[in-house]
């Protein structure tokens, strides 16, 4: 009895030790820029806004209810949205999806020629000028990715530039899902 | 030439005094210095998600800037303190808020330092009381160290 209490009085310590260590390895190794939105599960926020291309046009929500859809928010003066764009571009050629774009905080102007430069992988640009829609969808650290279901709820975000593995494991699947 | 200096220095004096100020100082932005101080009373108890460790009253990131905005319309339309703060916790979580609230997911972080306070008493009380019934020669004398340290 007396050499078991001993023993726990070193294994205690050291166990608890170890559950620290493994709490604090756990939360230093997160990404604290990757904050959780509680929009998932969600209906989309309400928006209409115009096209990019032509601001006599407007798309809403709820022109878009009834498919699965992808809403990247972008910005010509945004650095990893051009690290992004290729990849995008070459998503959008697979076709499993309609990619719409919300042009976030940028100049008509800018957005355009930006799209004439390095390709346009959208099926159509929302142009958010004031960011006012963005608020609406969390956004805070552009580009983010969101997959919008039949039903107009958000059942995916992904924060910062889409990569080719974000897309194989974690995009394609989510959308391969919400199309069966 | 003194006199050639004071009419100038007069004829100066003149010239500023009466002609209208042409820089302003700025305008605060919001017309209404109440509304700025609620506004500035909101932003400061919420975290800015770009500079996480900033309050949205502090940073200049665009996105607290266009939060800024936010709020200040939202005040103007009569929104309570309370819904303005479930507006952005429904955009953001409860990542905004330098004051999250309790709840199951939060429990942990509200409870941990007194739990590990209350955890930690519970030790020392044990060994503690366990030492004060040892025998005096479970203890190495004082002396001891001493030498060691001559040696």
């Amino acid at each position: 009895m007396k050499r078991l209490t001993f023993r726990l009085a070193f294994l205690l310590p050291l166990a608890a030790f170890t559950a620290l260590v493994v709490v604090l390895a756990v939360g230093l190794n997160r990404d604290p820029r990757q904050v959780p939105s509680p929009l998932i599960g969600k209906p989309a926020p309400a928006f209409a806004l115009t096209r990019l291309d032509d601001p006599d046009k407007t798309l809403s929500r709820d022109d878009l209810r009834g498919k699965v859809w992808m809403l990247n928010v972008w910005a010509s003066w945004c650095v990893a949205c051009r690290e992004e764009h290729p990849v995008l571009v070459e998503f959008a050629k697979k076709g499993l999806v309609p990619i719409y774009g919300l042009n976030y905080k940028d100049q008509r102007e800018e957005g355009r020629a930006w799209l004439a430069r390095f390709g346009n992988p959208y099926t159509s640009s929302l142009f958010d000028g004031e960011g006012r829609v963005g608020i609406d969808f969390g956004v805070y650290g552009v580009p983010e990715t969101f997959i919008i279901d039949k039903t107009g709820t958000i059942r995916m975000k992904h924060i910062g530039p889409l990569t080719p593995e974000v897309i194989a494991t974690e995009i394609e699947p989510m959308i391969k899902k919400l199309d069966a | 030439m003194l006199r050639v200096f004071l009419a100038c220095l007069i004829a100066l004096t003149v010239l500023l005094t009466t002609q209208p100020l042409v820089a302003k100082e700025a305008l605060p932005e919001a017309a209404d210095p109440a509304l700025e101080v609620r506004m500035v009373g909101i932003t400061s108890e919420l975290r800015c998600l770009v500079c996480q460790n900033q309050t949205i009253a502090d940073s200049h990131a665009d996105l607290a800037v266009d939060l800024r905005r936010e709020v200040r319309e939202l005040l103007k339309q009569g929104k309570s303190d309370r819904e303005i703060i479930d507006y952005m916790t429904a955009r953001y979580g409860d990542f905004v808020l330098y004051r999250p609230p309790f709840k199951a997911t939060t429990a942990l972080l509200w409870l941990g330092p007194a739990l590990m306070l209350v955890l930690g008493s519970i030790v020392l009380l044990v060994v503690l009381r366990r030492r004060s019934r040892m025998a005096a020669d479970a203890f190495e004398p004082d002396e001891d160290d001493d030498d060691s340290g001559h040696a």
